[in-house]
């Protein structure tokens, strides 16, 4: 990625997009996560040996807002799960200005899950390998969102979204 | 009673195969004598696809039982395995996933193995200016890694601890090895990716999860709603003579409620998907099947659900948590089209699947419960007492098969 500045302005609009989007997934409402897409789009979340060998299998992989959609219904509607709290940490955004519309974007995530009756544990960290865009209001959305993870192993389940 | 006088009078319930006594999921001698001989033993455990092994010195590392175990392709592209266990002093000295290589060397003393497992080189070994080495009778050929039979059939790998296995195909029996050449029928596959998920519960509550057709059609709502798996659907359940491998065969139906829906509590009859592209399957088998399910003993789940195909491996960690280890594939023929529709189906299995998220779920649950309750059972009558074939869904006749092979094995 280049290092070329990008301007204060940029950097808060981006910043806050981000914040927003942990804010929605930790806190919910989960219906409110396809809104930081764009109507098709990519959002993937990775194994890092996969991604690093161009294997292309996801644990989770949305195609179009709408494919999201259908991931929260059967969050919220089908999958059986232990009930949970997630709890994102984003840092080191990094921006590169791609065009005056579009950014590439990477980020570090780590994320706490918390299951009743068990302490905090780190359920995931790794990186978001970003591209956002305006919409016609201005807005910053997500174009491609590739959330690649550093482990091997998953405890368990990963139900909510990263 | 303390614990070693409780193990030896672990004794199954008078009822038979219609129970399953809890301390077999949570007493660690039990793991011991299963590692012993279920997994270290002449059973042929699944370890790859050859397809991760492309060429002479292509390695991988992965497991049988809670045995770190390597494959390798030595320089004459045979396939070779052997324990990852130094000879000297133990140290696991392969810790890459996968790799190439044209040896593997031990780190901590630099004892060096050539592609059979054959110890080539020892530092030091006729001492360092007339002090030391090895004694001189110490002869490198006897002190090679622990070796494992490895064999491949259409494509996938299988290893054994034995010396002296069984064939394979005889090891398989006849009626899963039509379903095993059904998905591996010869056609170089593609490697698709790999996904691993810790699961906090005995191995074999995996097994029974897989051999029980039961659940399926009442956990996994989102199978239900869209018709992929219903109790009223056409199926089959098969076992091999002994019992220890499984079929669960079924065929796809409709979207709509019936007799075999009423009593899902949480049915969505009204889920429609906004983007249909996640379930658009085609029929790429030759038989009108739209679900195999396939269990071999010891360690082996291959799933064909819809286009996702994928293994799913079975790592033991101790009698309370294992590694299901995933690898998805399709076949090298497949068009891009193929490719994209095996990688959204994708999205129903794995650690986030829409399917088997359920699964890992359910499977920690119930070890939670049997933790605190090693002298109570399960009680498994659905669909009868005994262990026959069935023609519909509503039994656990597979699992019952599973544990009288278990029984015979183990000694219990």
């Amino acid at each position: 990625m280049s290092s070329a500045a990008v301007s204060a302005q940029l950097f808060f609009e981006i910043y806050h997009v981000y914040a927003r989007y942990t804010e929605v997934l930790d806190d919910g409402p989960l219906e409110r996560w396809p809104d930081f897409f764009t109507e098709q789009c990519m959002y993937q979340i990775v194994p890092r040996d996969n991604y690093d060998r161009g294997l292309p299998v996801a644990i989770m992989r949305c195609e179009s807002r709408a494919m999201i959609a259908d991931r929260v219904t059967a969050i919220q509607e089908t999958m059986v799960f232990e009930p949970r709290y997630l709890r994102h940490q984003t840092s080191d955004i990094r921006i590169d200005q791609a065009t005056a519309r579009s950014v590439n974007v990477l980020a570090n995530f780590s994320v706490i899950e918390i299951l009743p009756n068990e302490l905090p544990r780190v359920l995931m960290a790794g990186r978001y390998l970003d591209q956002l865009e305006r919409d016609q209001h201005d807005a910053w959305l997500y174009r491609e969102k590739i959330c690649v993870f550093d482990s091997v192993l998953v405890a368990n389940s990963i139900v909510y979204p990263i | 009673m303390d614990k070693t006088t409780e193990h030896r009078n672990r004794t199954w319930p008078n009822e038979g195969l219609g129970r399953v006594p809890y301390w077999i999921y949570t007493d660690e001698k039990i793991f011991d004598r299963e590692m012993d001989r279920i997994f270290c033993a002449e059973s042929w455990a699944y370890v790859g696809l050859s397809v991760e092994l492309p060429q002479a010195g292509s390695f991988i590392t992965t497991a049988i039982g809670d045995r770190s175990v390597v494959i390798c392709r030595n320089h004459e592209g045979e396939l070779r395995g052997f324990v990852n266990r130094c000879a000297h002093r133990g140290v696991k000295f392969c810790n890459r996933p996968y790799g190439t290589t044209k040896r593997f060397t031990c780190p901590y003393h630099q004892w060096t193995y050539d592609l059979n497992g054959d110890l080539k080189g020892v530092p030091f070994v006729a001492g360092v200016n007339g002090h030391g080495g090895m004694p001189d009778d110490f002869d490198l050929t006897k002190n090679g890694l622990q070796q494992l039979k490895v064999i491949e059939h259409n494509g996938v790998l299988f290893a054994s601890f034995d010396s002296n296995p069984p064939e394979f195909l005889d090891y398989l029996g006849e009626a899963n090895q039509y379903y095993f050449e059904r998905v591996f029928d010869g056609r170089k596959l593609r490697l698709l990716g790999h996904s691993s998920q810790l699961i906090q519960g005995n191995w074999k509550l995996m097994f029974e999860n897989i051999k029980d057709p039961y659940h399926a059609s009442l956990l996994h709502v989102f199978l239900v709603t869209f018709g992929l798996f219903r109790a009223d659907q056409q199926a089959q359940v098969k076992m091999d003579h002994t019992g220890r491998h499984g079929l669960l065969i079924s065929r796809k139906g409709e979207q709509r409620a019936s007799e075999a829906t009423k009593d899902i509590q949480n049915l969505r009859e009204d889920f429609t998907l906004r983007d249909s592209r996640l379930l658009d399957p085609v029929k790429e088998f030759k038989d009108s099947a739209t679900v195999v399910m396939q269990t071999l003993w010891p360690n082996l789940i291959i799933q064909q659900q819809s286009n996702t195909i994928a293994m799913r491996q079975i790592q033991p960690r101790n009698a309370s948590s294992f590694i299901l280890a995933w690898t998805f594939f399709g076949y090298e023929d497949d068009d891009d089209e193929m490719v994209t529709r095996r990688l959204r189906q994708a999205n129903l299995m794995s650690a986030s699947g829409l399917v088997s998220c359920d699964d890992s779920e359910v499977i920690k649950l119930a070890q939670d419960g049997i933790a605190t309750a090693s002298e109570d059972h399960a009680l498994l009558e659905m669909g009868g007492r005994d262990t026959e074939d069935a023609e519909h869904m509503v039994t656990e006749t597979a699992i019952r098969a599973f544990y009288k092979h278990y029984r015979d094995i183990m000694g219990l």
